[in-house]
């Protein structure tokens, strides 16, 4: 296993800049995933850490080894594609010991190597099943096994559950994570789903238009975002936007929405911008009966232990996940209060988050 | 948009009974949706309403008219696939015009531009009529697709998981949009999903089905707050429920009959510390952003919670758990109703 440095690393196809000067370095052992819509250059970057695309400019170090212009066969590493790719003709041993057989390796060292990995992905009893009739979870396991089985320095993995349906795809969230949790392996992980960034990865690299825009855990990438594209692009439902018209100085504690004063983090920077936004999580919005934001509900959505009510305020369509006990009914008058501790406030024109008390004190894990 | 009535439905194919006896009321402006795994049945039921299959045994009745022999076109649905087919050569335009063209229906051409009109502003596909059905993104295919449904008024709309080929995001907005035009156009709607989460949100009643049987009928709150059975209970609920084996864990006041406890989020209090009858420890705690699941180990057992993050609960801490109105079931997994003893 080695750690995994990436240098301002760039792609152009064309006129098309694909990637543009990312640099991070994914520590040994760590899941590390890359996040972000389609488009956003995530798997081009995946891909020529693979060797499967070569760099416009930048470096690629895998363990000691500058790998920047290396081939994908003289990388030490192991691909799992989305689609999984398992030959049809071969029984499930033959496909996991496949790559130990082109490397050269002696009958009885495969064996021992395959018996391992399948003990490890708990497939022990497929080995010798024909790959046509398992079920999708465990094509993936088989796939999985032969990149395991190499040993690689570390694995890259593209989407590897986006062929699966969703409550099925959380439960092998788990079983990845938990796997890694065994083997310690440097692991790429590239996906646009958040919930599997979410509950799998160490650090989380949330890429817009070829740029990184926030590198961190997941816990600090949900309550610091640091800009309104990562804040609206990690949760669900999304984290709500209200426009303000204000000013804001630093060392600012309140900010007022119409006639209600909203308290606020700490803010630490001056800025000159008139137009901001007020961010705030559904799960951080309380129905007051006194004071707070006034809002018609629109619409609720049951979920069982929570459920999330539309609201429409003065300021735009506000989401909030309360518990169900809460009685909120279609055209209910609501007043919103916040959780103070948790707003993020952003510039509109640029979209950035203001430096504030949100930004200090200990990091959640 | 009228009444629909299922009685006794039954359907074989050779050996394998699909459908087993289905009752089923679809009262005027209802929202129904049919929840159940893959092969319960569910889009056979909708296929026999549709008249795509013809039931072995039973009456369908729609809006008052004994509908069970009639033939598709004569039934008076509109059906929704879960792969849009559109017309790739005509336009968007075109397409939502399609069923009104039908020389049956004789409608004047500033009728169906009306009526074409109106349904894409609820669609809000306004300003891609004019486009190719091929130059739209899957989204707004399958905005087409339950337009062309829209644009005639049957008794009944019967869609089959027309959500499911969209990714999250985007089915989670068209979830919203659904149920808004459903409850603008007072339509009535019989829906098929295996997604849980779809069933809770759209439907002003959930049919539970279990291989051809019909095992729960009732609002979202009720199926979720008072399950029939375990397997209703746990086709339900973001984490699933926990099952606990009752006889490893003293309860006071359980009756005797009671082989599984089942435990939602709801139905746990966790405190820190040790001071309790029932004490586990926390494996770990799993972020998901918004929510945060708790796994916690009792007595050799797994138990997955929604957890409050501002508990400070950490990996390794000691918990006391209290169960608060849990679910009770017995042997054959039947709910047993708190204080009705044996």
């Amino acid at each position: 296993m080695a750690e995994i440095r990436v240098n301002r690393l760039q792609k152009n196809f064309g006129e098309f800049v694909a990637v543009k000067e990312s640099s991070f370095t994914v520590k040994n052992g760590e899941f590390f995933c890359l996040l972000g819509p389609s488009g956003c250059g995530k798997t081009t970057t995946l891909r020529m850490i693979a060797g499967l695309e070569l760099p416009t400019s930048g470096e690629i170090i895998l363990g000691d080894d500058d790998v920047t212009f290396k081939r994908a066969s003289e990388r030490d590493i192991a691909f799992v594609f989305q689609l999984f790719a398992l030959y049809p003709h071969m029984n499930v041993r033959a496909n996991i010991g496949f790559p130990l057989k082109c490397d050269g390796l002696s009958r009885p060292e495969i064996r021992k190597r395959v018996e391992e990995t399948a003990q490890i992905l708990r497939i022990t009893d497929l080995l010798d099943k024909p790959v046509s009739g398992l079920s999708g979870g465990d094509r993936q396991r088989v796939a999985l096994g032969r990149a395991i089985v190499r040993k690689p320095m570390a694995f890259l993995m593209d989407e590897p559950l986006g062929a699966l349906d969703s409550e099925f795809r959380h439960v092998m969230c788990n079983e990845l994570r938990a796997l890694h949790n065994r083997l310690k392996a440097t692991t790429v992980y590239v996906t646009h789903d958040q919930l599997e960034a979410m509950s799998m990865a160490d650090t989380i690299a949330v890429m817009n238009q070829g740029v990184i825009e926030q590198l961190g855990s997941p816990r600090e990438i949900y309550d610091r975002p640091v800009s309104m594209f990562v804040a609206d692009f990690i949760g669900s439902p999304s984290m709500n936007f209200l426009n303000l018209r204000t000013g804001l100085k630093a060392g600012s504690t309140s900010i007022f929405i119409d006639q209600t004063s909203v308290t606020i983090p700490a803010v630490r920077e001056e800025t000159a911008e008139a137009d901001l936004v007020l961010g705030v999580r559904p799960e951080n919005i309380f129905f007051s009966d006194s004071d707070g934001l006034p809002g018609d509900v629109f619409g609720v959505e049951y979920l069982g232990t929570t459920q999330i009510v539309t609201v429409t305020t003065g300021r735009g369509t506000v989401k909030a996940r309360i518990s169900s006990d809460t009685k909120a009914e279609i055209g209910d008058r609501v007043r919103l209060k916040f959780r103070p501790d948790k707003l993020s406030i952003f510039e509109k024109s640029s979209g950035r988050v203001l430096k504030s008390a949100l930004h200090e004190g200990v990091t959640h894990g | 948009m009228a009444e629909v009535v299922l009685s006794h439905i039954s359907k074989k194919f050779g050996s394998v009974t699909a459908i087993s006896d289905v009752s089923l009321t679809i009262g005027n402006g209802e929202f129904i949706v049919l929840l159940g795994p893959t092969g319960a049945g569910k889009t056979t039921l909708l296929r026999l309403v549709a008249g795509l299959e013809t039931a072995d045994a039973g009456t369908i009745s729609i809006g008052g008219f004994d509908a069970t022999k009639s033939a598709p076109s004569s039934r008076d649905v509109a059906f929704v696939f879960q792969q849009y087919s559109l017309y790739p050569h005509l336009t968007v335009f075109e397409n939502l015009a399609f069923p009104l063209r039908s020389p049956i229906r004789n409608m004047s051409e500033d009728d169906i531009t009306a009526k074409v009109k109106e349904i894409a502003g609820l669609l809000r596909i306004e300003d891609k009529l004019q486009n190719r059905a091929t130059q739209l993104s899957g989204g707004q295919m399958q905005r087409v697709a339950i337009g062309r449904a829209l644009v005639r008024s049957p008794s009944i709309y019967l869609m089959d998981e027309p959500l499911s080929s969209l990714d999250a995001k985007l089915r989670g907005d068209l979830r919203v949009e659904l149920k808004r035009i459903q409850h603008v156009m007072g339509a009535t709607v019989l829906y098929v999903t295996h997604d849980q989460m779809e069933a809770m949100t759209l439907a002003t009643r959930i049919g539970v089905m279990k291989e051809g049987h019909l095992v729960q009928v009732g609002t979202p709150r009720e199926i979720y707050t008072d399950p029939v059975d375990l397997y209703v209970a746990s086709r339900l609920g973001t984490p699933s429920i926990n099952l606990l084996p009752s006889k490893d864990f003293q309860v006071a006041g359980i009756p005797d009959t009671v082989h599984t406890i089942g435990l939602r989020t709801e139905h746990l209090q966790i405190r820190k510390g040790k001071k309790g009858s029932i004490i586990g420890t926390v494996n770990y705690v799993e972020h998901l952003g918004d929510q945060d699941y708790l796994h916690i180990s009792i007595n050799g057992h797994e138990l997955v919670t929604l957890s409050n993050p501002d508990d400070g609960l950490s990996t390794g801490d000691e918990v006391s758990l209290e169960f608060v109105n849990a679910l009770y079931f017995d042997r054959a997994g039947n709910r047993v109703h708190r204080g009705k003893h044996p």
